[in-house]
């Protein structure tokens, strides 16, 4: 052990696997009772001799190791983290404590619905205020993310479909779309067919049209779009896919942009999943746990999964009669501790909160695009909404890659922005501010990227090499992929 | 609005380098026609006093704990969470990050990640572990879709009777619509495993994979090794279920068995009942079958000093690169829930997990024994099981329902599932029941 290594001693943490010493646990079982004793366990035949690998850790190394990684981490509590497209809103503590109460908790689902009737009212209440946010008519609470909510929509869309005789075989996608938007018509059999977009960065309902015929099972349309933009088409969208009897799949991830503005099942939407850990302000947890639920109109309603949640004498029950549903799409009723925190923030904010917030949110991404347009270029003319796209197009004459813009930033102590998507943009940065950043925290970002392409003209090299004051600095992604170390070994 | 920070003056003066006069006129741009019919009929905002109160009351509407005692699990198993495990997920900085894109400033909850693909391998027997899936239902039908993927030509997936059947449920939803694989289905025998006879009846033509739960929906030990070898004869997979995975600390691990791809739900480790979820997919697999995994993974390299890190890696297997040609869509993990397995698991170490399921185990035991002898109730199958088990007893819906009544929620009722068990319960214990909670169940049974 040397003082002076560069990040300091306390710093570092090896792997749990190389600390602590044998026979030494974290973790003290209650005393068997009298009358348990002498009690048989499995036999022997069927038990595992050992579990290589595992640690033997007292309790506080167990806490130091992870509290020590936590440090290591830049967060939406801790930084801002402008990351275009994940919407890293405030995640209230509140929100934290209400999952907790033991009443949700403790709750086992195979509970009968009498006595978890707190439990089905919260889903029951959370469905109302998702319908009437979107302007949908039921809701589905059960699918674990926003991806998973695609695949239950589309699963639905195919079932609708085979019931009028054909499943159809295609999608449309804007090529702009996010990757799990193919992946999930993929998952349910269905072609992708890929829909430009036009010069505005918009997608053109004659285009649409021309794409349509009748094997088109349904569209993915986001709306604002990936480049933050409004497609001001939508109805005529919707229309020239329903007219050929094609229906119409709208990905909610930008919902934070619609609060009060506009509602999907105005737009023409038959489908759309809600994010509740992006626009209602769920923990993203370092990726997952989220909550995808999907919102249908009532000709779709009959499909949604099971069980629902529905009203029985004078409270609330779960049923499954439902004979043309697509079942279950996982087990249970969703990722219920997620939704208590979605309905604690739709409470806090109330109507006149939320749409407030889509307003800030809009006005603080018009504000960073407004006061970066002269060093970065905008990737497309149009007004934005909740997030804003530049190209790197101001930066390739400077010899610095987005890439570089996004390392140094961390420097500065700033997540990076989401880069290289959409895919249509070249070298995109995307930002979204969300609503929940002061102006002195966007004005000292805007200093920031400012700075950096400032640096990149002076000295380049300090910006293709960073970062430089992180704990590691650029990882071999390269080595990463070829020689495969997918986990510890001695 | 406390979560929002604009002043009045900041909305000015920010409207002001906009060169505009209003918000209205930032979104003049959406048709008129949306923007008219966008009122949101709900009612304003509520402070925190009264946001934490109206929740206080919904909580208190569900039965827990000492009001409503829980042997039930099926799925969900009622688990002693040590504290340490909710202090670390509480860390704003694990909660609030997001997928590490930029691994730099993500290293914390990379490593994390690293250490519990390390675990899970090790409790699965098997060489590579993803960063977890949404639960053990939908880390079941990936597997079978994976299945499909190694062998393209099969048709069909045979998939146990006895799986969980909300697991089996998944499993259908996930195959529908997807060109040429059928789901068929292996009884279980008189002792509660799989009717290895039946199954060698339905071996031709090969199916891409033969799922089985263990243990199974009864808690029932299969004998896997035997399966295992009926598979591979065929030329099939052999692909495991785990709905509770704490058995895996006495169990002999399914890779080491023969299975190739093993999955399971890792609710037990450190994860609240919740009603069901956020709970914790896990996965895992062959060293050679790795590129057709679905999911994330998270893998050791170095930084440019040569210093160790953790970056996210073999991303071509994914969506946001693959699009439609990805191995699956999901785009995340359960990041939370996977460090909170993580945590619980390093808590409980190598000797501490196996005195816990060792403990889980006798404690089943125990409950089964104090059952025959106040109520004479008998086990419906004599094979082995891990801490449930499936009890026969007269008229046992009504018991449950009156138990329910009496503050025990003693078990689940079988015949939700199968009619032939309309006469039993599905009883589960745990370390944390203790032998006058055991007497509380048998009295609540009692007629």
């Amino acid at each position: 052990m040397k003082p002076d290594d560069a990040h300091g001693r306390s710093l570092d943490e090896p792997a749990l696997f190389e600390r602590g010493s044998s026979g030494r646990r974290g973790y003290t079982l209650p005393p068997l009772s009298a009358p348990e004793r002498g009690v048989e366990s499995l036999p022997a035949e069927l038990c595992r001799e050992d579990l290589p690998d595992f640690p033997e850790l007292s309790e506080m190394e167990v806490l130091r190791h992870f509290l020590r990684l936590s440090q290591w981490n830049f967060s939406a509590a801790t930084n801002f983290y402008p990351l275009g497209s994940c919407t890293m809103k405030y995640n209230p503590v509140l929100n934290e404590r209400m999952a907790r109460l033991g009443g949700f908790a403790d709750l086992h689902p195979l509970t009968p619905p009498g006595a978890a009737q707190g439990a089905l009212e919260l889903m029951a209440e959370l469905e109302r205020l998702l319908a009437e946010l979107s302007g949908m008519d039921a809701v589905s609470l059960q699918p674990a993310a926003g991806a998973h909510g695609e695949l239950a929509g589309m699963k639905m869309i195919r079932a609708h479909h085979l019931d009028h005789g054909n499943p159809r075989r295609k999608v449309l996608i804007p090529r702009s779309a996010h990757g799990t938007n193919p992946a999930s018509s993929a998952l349910c059999g269905y072609q992708v067919v890929a829909v430009e977009s036009n010069d505005r960065g918009m997608i053109d309902p004659a285009a649409v049209a021309r794409l349509t015929d009748g094997e088109t099972a349904a569209i993915m349309v986001t709306n604002p779009n990936t480049l933050g933009l409004f497609e001001k088409d939508i109805v005529r969208i919707a229309a020239a896919v329903h007219e050929k009897g094609g229906l119409v799949y709208l990905d909610g991830a930008n919902m934070n942009a619609l609060l009060g503005v506009a509602k999907p099942g105005h737009m023409g939407a038959d489908v759309l999943q809600f994010n509740l850990h992006k626009t209602f302000s769920t923990p993203h947890g370092g990726g997952g746990p989220g909550a995808g639920p999907i919102a249908v109109r009532q000709r779709l309603a009959d499909y949604l999964p099971v069980p629902r949640v529905v009203r029985a004498g004078g409270g609330y029950a779960l049923s499954e009669e439902y004979a043309k549903s697509i079942g279950r799409v996982r087990a249970f009723y969703g990722n219920f501790g997620m939704l208590v925190r979605a309905y604690a923030y739709l409470l806090s904010l109330g109507g006149d909160g939320l749409r407030r917030a889509t307003q800030m949110a809009i006005l603080n991404a018009n504000y960073v695009r407004k006061r970066l347009e002269d060093v970065l270029e905008i990737a497309y003319a149009e007004p934005c909404l909740h997030e804003c796209v530049f190209s790197d197009s101001k930066l390739q004459p400077l010899g610095v890659k987005t890439l570089d813009l996004a390392k140094r930033l961390l420097d500065y102590g700033f997540y990076a922005p989401t880069i290289y998507f959409p895919l249509i943009v070249s070298g995109a940065i995307m930002i979204e501010p969300t609503e929940s950043e002061t102006r002195e925290t966007l004005d000292e970002f805007i200093a920031a990227v400012r700075a950096i392409v400032a640096e990149a003209k002076e000295a380049p090299e300090r910006v293709k090499s960073a970062p430089h004051t992180t704990r590691v600095s650029r990882l071999d992604e390269v080595r990463a992929a070829r020689q495969p170390r997918l986990r510890w070994k001695p | 609005m406390r979560y929002i920070p604009h002043t009045e003056a900041d909305v000015a003066a920010m409207l002001g380098v906009l060169g505009r006069g209003s918000i209205d006129e930032l979104i003049a741009h959406v048709p008129e026609e949306l923007r008219s019919r966008a009122t949101l009929e709900v009612p304003d905002g509520l402070g925190e006093a009264d946001v934490a109160a109206r929740l206080t009351e919904l909580a208190a509407k569900n039965r827990v704990g000492s009001s409503l005692l829980c042997f039930a699990g099926a799925g969900a198993y009622p688990h002693f969470i040590p504290s340490v495990v909710d202090h670390v997920i509480l860390r704003s900085e694990f909660a609030t990050a997001y997928t590490p894109y930029q691994p730099e400033v993500s290293q914390g909850t990379l490593q994390a990640t690293f250490e519990f693909q390390t675990l899970v391998a090790s409790l699965l027997g098997l060489e590579v572990a993803n960063a977890s899936l949404y639960d053990g239902s939908t880390a079941t039908a990936e597997a079978v879709l994976m299945s499909k993927r190694l062998a393209p030509k099969a048709a069909r997936v045979l998939v146990a009777r006895s799986l969980p059947p909300q697991y089996r449920e998944v499993v259908r939803t996930y195959l529908e619509g997807l060109a040429g694989l059928e789901c068929e289905e292996i009884p279980f025998g008189a002792d509660g495993r799989i009717d290895r006879a039946a199954l060698e009846r339905r071996l031709s033509p090969a199916p891409a994979a033969v799922v089985v739960g263990y243990p199974n929906v009864f808690g029932v030990v299969e004998d896997l090794g035997a399966l295992a070898e009926t598979a591979r004869g065929a030329g099939s997979l052999l692909v495991t279920a785990t709905a509770e995975a704490m058995a895996l600390g006495l169990l002999r691990p399914p890779g080491a068995l023969g299975a190739d791809i093993a999955v399971g739900e890792g609710q037990s480790f450190g994860i609240p009942l919740s009603f069901g979820g956020p709970y914790l997919g896990l996965f895992a697999t062959r060293e050679r079958l790795v590129r057709g995994m679905p999911g994330r993974l998270v893998g050791e390299t170095v930084d440019e000093h040569g210093r160790r890190g953790y970056v996210l890696t073999l991303a071509t297997r994914e969506q946001h690169i693959r699009r439609e040609r990805a191995t699956s869509n999901i785009c995340t993990n359960q990041g939370l829930c996977a460090l909170a397995a993580t945590v619980f698991l390093a808590l409980a170490g190598r000797g501490g997990l196996r005195e816990i399921a060792d403990r889980n185990a006798r404690k089943a035991r125990y409950a089964l024994g104090r059952l025959r002898e106040r109520l004479g109730a008998e086990a419906v199958f004599s094979a082995p099981f891990f801490n449930e088990f499936a009890v026969r007893l007269p008229d046992a819906r009504r018991r449950h329902e009156r138990a329910v009544e009496r503050g025990v929620l003693a078990g689940v009722p079988l015949g939700d599932w199968f009619a032939e068990l309309e006469d039993a319960l599905l009883v589960c214990a745990t370390e944390v029941h203790s032998a006058a909670d055991v007497d509380r169940l048998a009295e609540a049974l009692a007629a």
